[in-house]
């Protein structure tokens, strides 16, 4: 029966050829185009290429030697690292806790969701802020709590706060996102485990020991790998918050800097090659992140 | 574990200290939000002397609102961005929910190779691809083009493609999980392919679809990355892309700033609210787009 009603190939094309047409030319296409630019030299965004590079691998080359690209890079490994920690950790933690309580679980989801949906580049602007220099939330309160002298303000924006004032705005919003899904993977696990370990005295703790967290193994997983490969992709809050590297050239992400070097520097066959390193990078990364968080099966 | 609980007193230490930890983060969730909208309303003298108290007397004043109306357009920025947004969710509904049936419902040779092709798709980073589309579009004319909504166009064909492969997954495999009995009693009263998908699988897809409607539509409204690439003409800014320049234009006019960002932040919060459950569920299935 089934057969019958689709046997006739005809309506197929016309379902199929519009999406086909669109990832062909809008992925596909690209995408190859990409990797030849990275040998080819072009100066303006919009302007034909001039030729080849001389060598070809120049742009290769210049990766590797470039000292920003290599800040770039450090602080790329840094935003993958500490959302482990600092992302799904606090997600970890609070999504064990909201599992002990009857009460206000959905505003407790809701609330800690809510960042999320947030753009970006409002929140890049309220933490900017937040941070201010001059007068914002974070040094108001430190003076009212006499933590801080009032004609000594912090420039949580100079280039020793740079970084940690970068990182914790990221991970902050996310965080929400990993308490949902862990949240959903704790829902799954059976009540009567927790019965039958409570009924053999089992505490609080070894329940969480030897029930939650195997349980919720594969979910955190998925976690930590969706934390690793989002990291890379992280432009918009740090773009907004620190433009163009700022402070010297120190809070650079492979998405920012290659932004840099197609619009701003005109280096547009050199800013292919960093997409492609990128590339690289997320294809290693995730396929190393779910090597090693390998899901088991129970 | 009604049994259990019924032991414990209701109010134990531990529970007091667990919601006491709830309830701290979701005051960082929560009130840097409140310390942005009390301060749009106060006096810039204020903000920076005492951002923490409410805006009432004589720190009360309308007038961050009102330069943010006189020097932003608020309104063609929300018109811009929200028809990109629109058109990238009806275009990616439209192709994706084809495909997707196609894809579950049709056997035919070189479906495997297709399959592939749409997933390893999903691994293109936006980076690696969005020089070339430049170009591409560039050499076609759409991009910076005098007329507002062909250079809104060109931002929008690039969000669709962006998004196609994963709605595609997501509602191949919804669909797929349909009961075919439905399609077989449709197509014996005579209903052709095109009717069987309009009448039966959108209508009883249709949850799917408002998850990938959702994740697509805040996918695109957010991509400030895209916007930043194409969108170069004062007529063509986006709310996201008004929001990322503001910075520099307002200087120290920190009334102002949090005025904006309560202008723009308010709308998605009404909407949040209202939709909350779709969202959480659309934003957390647009996980596996990794």
């Amino acid at each position: 029966m089934n057969a019958m009603i689709y046997r006739k190939k005809g309506a197929l094309f016309l379902f199929l050829i519009p999406s086909l047409i669109f990832m062909a030319v809008f992925l596909y296409y690209p995408f190859v185009m990409n990797i030849i630019n990275s040998f080819l030299h072009i100066t303006a965004l919009g302007d034909k290429a001039l030729g080849v590079n001389q060598p070809w691998y120049e742009n290769y080359v210049k990766l590797f030697q470039d000292t920003l690209m290599g800040v770039a890079l450090k602080n790329t490994f840094l935003m993958m690292l500490l959302p482990i920690v600092f992302q799904v950790g606090i997600a970890l933690v609070l999504a064990l806790l909201v599992d002990n309580i009857r009460f206000g679980t959905q505003f407790f989801r809701t609330a800690f969701f809510f960042p999320i949906v947030i753009s970006a580049s409002a929140l890049g602007l309220m933490f900017n802020l937040v941070f201010l220099y001059d007068g914002g939330m974070i040094n108001q309160l430190l003076q009212a709590l006499h933590l801080q002298q009032a004609n000594l303000p912090v420039d949580w924006k100079d280039k020793s706060h740079a970084l940690a004032t970068m990182f914790i705005p990221v991970c902050w919003q996310y965080v929400g996102f990993y308490f949902v899904i862990l949240a959903t993977g704790l829902n799954n696990i059976s009540q009567e485990l927790y019965e039958a370990a409570e009924i053999d005295g089992a505490t609080k703790m070894q329940c969480i020991g030897h029930i939650t967290l195997p349980l919720l193994r594969n979910t955190l997983c998925t976690c930590l790998v969706l934390a690793i490969t989002g990291a890379l992709k992280v432009f918009d809050l740090p773009w907004v918050m620190f433009p163009s590297g700022m402070p010297m050239d120190t809070t650079w992400l492979t998405g920012t800097y290659m932004y840099q070097q197609a619009w701003k520097l005109g280096d547009v066959d050199y800013s292919s090659t960093i997409a492609i390193e990128f590339v690289v990078l997320v294809v290693v990364l995730s396929q190393a992140a779910s090597r090693v968080f390998k899901e088991k099966e129970y | 574990m009604t049994a259990l609980s019924k032991r414990k007193s209701p109010v134990s230490v531990s529970k007091i200290i667990v919601y006491l930890v709830l309830i701290v983060w979701s005051l960082t969730t929560i009130y840097p939000f409140i310390w942005v909208i009390m301060n749009s309303f106060k006096k810039n003298a204020y903000i920076q002397q005492s951002s923490f108290t409410m805006p009432v007397g004589k720190r009360f004043t309308m007038q961050n609102f009102q330069t943010a109306f006189e020097r932003i357009d608020i309104g063609s920025a929300y018109l811009n961005s929200l028809l990109i947004s629109i058109a990238v969710t009806i275009l990616v509904i439209l192709l994706a929910g084809l495909s997707a049936f196609a894809l579950a419902r049709y056997q035919f040779r070189g479906k495997k190779i297709l399959e592939s092709l749409i997933v390893a798709s999903m691994m293109f980073p936006v980076f690696a691809t969005i020089i070339p589309v430049f170009r591409m579009e560039y050499r076609w004319g759409i991009v910076n083009n005098d007329n507002n909504l062909i250079s809104l166009l060109s931002v929008i064909l690039p969000q669709v493609a962006g998004n196609l492969s994963f709605a595609i997954i997501v509602l191949r495999g919804y669909i797929q999980g349909l009961p075919i009995e439905l399609e077989e009693s449709a197509f014996l009263e005579g209903c052709n392919v095109v009717q069987i998908f309009t009448k039966i699988i959108l209508p009883v897809a249709k949850p799917s679809f408002a998850t990938v409607s959702i994740f697509t539509f805040l996918w695109s409204y957010n991509d400030l990355f895209t916007q930043m690439f194409f969108l170069d003409r004062p007529g063509t800014r986006t709310i996201t892309l008004l929001l990322s320049q503001i910075t520099s234009q307002a200087g120290t006019n920190y009334g102002f700033m949090n005025a904006s960002v309560i202008l723009v932040v308010i709308p998605v919060l009404i909407i949040y609210i209202l939709l909350q459950k779709n969202i959480i569920k659309g934003m957390t299935i647009g996980a596996v787009k990794g």
